[in-house]
C-alpha cells in the first residue's frame, strides 16, 4: 500500500445553498500526526465526517486507507479509528467489558480479542483495573483509555475530534505521548483541536476557514509564512478574515 | 461482522442488568397496577349493604331476601321500617334499600297469569357514586328476580363477567399501558441517552450498521417484557381469577405483536427526541395519556365524544386492549380479532418503516 493514507481532492460538501466545506485538498502520510485546525464552523466536523464515511461528498473525491470516501464508506469505517470530544465509552460498563464490546464491533476474534486487551493494559498500566466500572475512573484515565480502544483494532489512521478537550495539561502532555507512539507503529492520527500549543506537536497542520483549507505545512514553515511566534497568531491571522460567525 | 450483534445485545442487557432501579421499577410496576386495579380500585358491586323493607314476611319475600343474603357481593343488614330508610340511606349505613309490595305473594303469582300488575319491588339506592349504583341496581335485579325471571317483563343477563368484576376490564387495560412503557419509553430513552452522552457517535464511526444498533438495543427490552407478559397472565389469572378462556397462545402472540408495536413507537421517539428528559416527556404525554383517555381503558369509547372516537382509531392500544378482553374475558379465539390484528400489524408495519427512514436520514 502507498505512502499516502488519506488523499483529499476537491471534496466539497453542501447542504441547499450553504458550502460547508469548499473544494479541499491534501494528502496525509502514514504514520503523520496531521493536526486539523480551524475556528467553530469553519467546516472540520463536516469534512471529517465525510473522511470517516458518515456523510457524501457533494463533489470532488478522495480515499481514506486506500477506500473511496463516495463509494466505500462501510470499509473505511472497519480501518480507522474514532475517539470524539465527549467521551464515549461505556461508564456502566468496565474496563474489559468496554474492550470487549470494541473488539466485538470490530471483528476480531475471541483469541485476537483477548491477546489485544491484554496488551493495551500493559501498555496503559492498567491491568489492575480491568474489572473496575469505567465511570469511576478519573478523566485523563478514561480518556487514555478512550484512545487505546479506538485503536484496539490496529487501525491505520485514527480520527480524533477535539480528543482533549476538558483534560488539565499533565494529562493532555500524557496523552500526547501515547498518540506519538502509536504513530511509531506505522499509525497515522489525524486530530482536530482548538489548542495551539497542541499544534506545535503535529507533523503537519491544515487549518480551514470558510470552509477552505487556507494553510497547510509543518508548524515550523507556518510561523515563517506569517511571520509568527507561535501557531497562536498564525491561527489568529488567518481567523480574522473569516466571514461566517460561528 | 458476526461478532458484533452479539456483543451489543450484550452491551445493552448489561446496561439494564447494571441500572438496578429501573430494573427494579420494570419488574414491580406490573405488579403494583394489577393490585391495585385488581383489588382497590374498583367500580365493582363488592360488599353493599342492603336492608328489607317488607310489609308482610311472606315465603316470597323470605326467598328473595335469602338469595340477596346469601350472595357474597351483598350483606343483609335487617329489616327496617319504610320510615327509617332515608336515615339508613343518609348515614352510609346502607348502600341499598329493597322495598316489597303489599300483598307481594298473590301479585306474583297475579302476573305469572299474565294479569298486568303494578311494580312489585322498588330499589333505593345511594347513587352518589353512580358506577357502583349502578351495577349494584343491575346485579341486584339479576339476584332478586331469581327464578322468577321468566315471569319478569325483560330478562337480562351479564354475560361473561356476571359480577362485573372490575379487574376483567383493568387487566388488559394495565398490559396496553405497561407495554408501551417498557418497550416505547425505555428504548426511547435508552437510544437517546447514547446520543446525549456521544457514544451514538462512536458507533455509528464503526462498521456496525446503524440498524443492528437499534435491533441490538430493543432485544433485551422485549425479553424482558415477555418476562413482564408472563408475570402479568399469571397474576391474572391466579391472583384475580381473571378466566382466559380464549386460550393463553391467542393472547400471548397478539401480546407479542403489539411489543413489536412499542418498540416501533420507542424508535421513532427516539428519533424525534433530542435529550432523554423530552424522550421521556413524549412517550408520558404523547403516548401514555391517550392510552388511558382513548383506549377504553377507563373510560368506553362508544361513550367519548365523535371527535375522540375518531382520534381513538390510531391509538394502537385501543385495538389491542379491545382484543385482549375479547380473547381474556369472552374466550373468543384469535381468529375472531382478526381486525384487530391486522390493524395492529399494520401499524406496526408503518411506525417501524417510518423511525426506520427517519432514524437513517438522521445520520446523514
Amino acid at each position: 500500500m502507498s505512502d499516502v493514507v488519506i488523499s483529499v481532492r476537491e471534496l466539497t460538501k453542501r447542504f441547499g445553498d450553504f458550502t460547508a466545506v469548499d473544494r479541499i485538498s491534501f494528502d496525509v502520510h502514514r504514520g503523520e500526526i496531521f493536526g486539523f485546525l480551524g475556528a467553530n464552523g469553519a467546516g472540520k466536523t463536516t469534512a471529517m465526517r465525510m473522511l470517516c464515511g458518515l456523510s457524501y461528498p457533494t463533489s470532488g473525491s478522495g480515499t481514506v486507507a486506500g477506500f473511496d470516501v463516495m463509494r466505500e464508506g462501510e470499509k473505511i469505517k472497519r480501518h480507522i479509528g474514532y475517539m470524539s470530544q465527549r467521551f464515549s465509552l461505556y461508564n456502566d460498563l468496565t474496563v474489559w467489558e468496554n474492550m470487549h464490546l470494541f473488539a466485538g464491533i470490530y471483528g476480531l476474534t475471541k483469541r485476537e480479542t483477548e491477546v489485544r486487551a491484554v496488551e493495551l493494559l500493559t501498555r496503559l498500566n492498567f491491568s489492575q483495573e480491568r474489572n473496575t466500572l469505567v465511570g469511576s475512573l478519573p478523566l485523563g484515565w478514561k480518556q487514555k483509555l478512550s484512545f487505546a480502544i479506538a485503536t484496539i483494532h490496529r487501525p491505520e489512521v485514527v480520527f480524533l475530534d477535539e480528543p482533549t478537550g476538558g483534560v488539565d495539561p499533565v494529562t493532555r502532555r500524557q496523552f500526547w505521548e501515547m498518540i506519538y507512539e502509536a504513530t511509531e507503529g506505522g499509525t497515522t492520527i489525524f486530530v482536530t483541536t482548538h489548542y495551539m500549543d497542541e499544534a506545535e506537536y503535529c507533523s503537519r497542520v491544515s487549518i480551514m476557514v470558510d470552509g477552505e483549507v487556507r494553510a497547510l505545512d509543518t508548524p515550523a514553515h507556518l510561523k515563517q509564512q506569517f511571520g509568527a511566534e507561535s501557531m497562536d497568531e498564525v491561527f489568529r491571522t488567518l481567523a480574522r478574515g473569516a466571514q461566517r460567525g460561528e | 461482522m458476526r461478532h458484533n450483534f452479539g456483543s451489543f445485545v450484550k452491551k445493552e442487557s448489561l446496561h439494564i442488568l447494571r441500572d438496578k432501579r429501573t430494573m427494579l421499577v420494570v419488574m414491580l410496576i406490573p405488579v403494583v397496577l394489577m393490585v391495585l386495579f385488581g383489588f382497590a380500585i374498583s367500580t365493582e358491586v363488592n360488599n353493599v349493604n342492603v336492608a328489607v323493607v317488607a310489609p308482610e314476611r311472606t315465603d316470597g319475600v323470605s326467598d328473595a331476601v335469602e338469595r340477596l343474603a346469601h350472595n357474597d357481593y351483598f350483606t343483609f343488614c335487617g329489616y327496617i321500617d319504610e320510615s327509617e330508610i332515608d336515615k339508613e340511606l343518609r348515614t352510609g349505613e346502607v348502600g341499598a334499600v329493597v322495598v316489597f309490595a303489599t300483598d307481594y305473594d298473590r301479585r306474583v303469582a297475579q302476573m305469572a297469569e299474565g294479569v298486568p300488575t303494578a311494580p312489585l319491588i322498588q330499589l333505593i339506592v345511594d347513587a352518589s357514586n353512580i358506577n357502583t349504583a349502578s351495577s349494584a341496581t343491575t346485579y341486584m335485579q339479576g339476584v332478586l328476580l331469581g327464578t322468577q325471571s321468566q315471569q319478569a317483563m325483560f330478562e337480562t343477563r351479564m354475560m361473561f363477567n356476571p359480577q362485573m368484576r372490575s379487574a376483567y376490564n383493568f387487566v388488559p387495560g394495565i398490559m396496553g399501558l405497561i407495554f408501551i412503557l417498557v418497550c416505547a419509553m425505555m428504548t426511547s430513552v435508552s437510544i437517546v441517552r447514547e446520543k446525549e452522552m456521544g457514544t451514538m457517535e462512536v458507533l455509528l464511526v464503526s462498521p456496525v450498521r446503524p440498524v443492528k444498533i437499534i435491533f441490538a438495543k430493543m432485544i433485551p427490552y422485549f425479553a424482558i417484557s415477555c418476562v413482564v407478559l408472563v408475570s402479568i397472565l399469571l397474576l391474572a389469572r391466579y391472583l384475580l381469577g381473571v378466566p382466559m378462556s380464549g386460550g393463553v397462545w391467542g393472547i400471548f402472540s397478539l401480546s407479542l405483536l403489539y411489543l413489536m408495536l412499542s418498540l416501533a413507537l420507542g424508535l421513532l421517539v427516539s428519533t424525534i427526541a433530542k435529550t432523554q428528559m423530552a424522550a421521556l416527556l413524549i412517550s408520558a404525554m404523547v403516548m401514555m395519556m391517550p392510552i388511558l383517555m382513548l383506549s377504553g381503558m377507563l373510560f368506553p369509547i362508544e361513550n367519548l365524544p365523535i371527535f375522540f372516537q375518531w382520534v381513538s382509531n390510531i391509538v394502537p392500544a385501543r385495538w389491542y386492549i379491545d382484543a385482549v378482553r375479547k380473547m381474556m374475558i369472552q374466550g373468543l379465539p384469535m381468529m375472531a380479532v382478526w381486525k384487530n390484528c391486522a390493524i395492529l400489524l399494520g401499524m406496526t408495519v408503518v411506525i417501524m418503516g417510518v423511525s426506520l427512514k427517519k432514524f437513517n436520514d438522521k445520520l446523514e
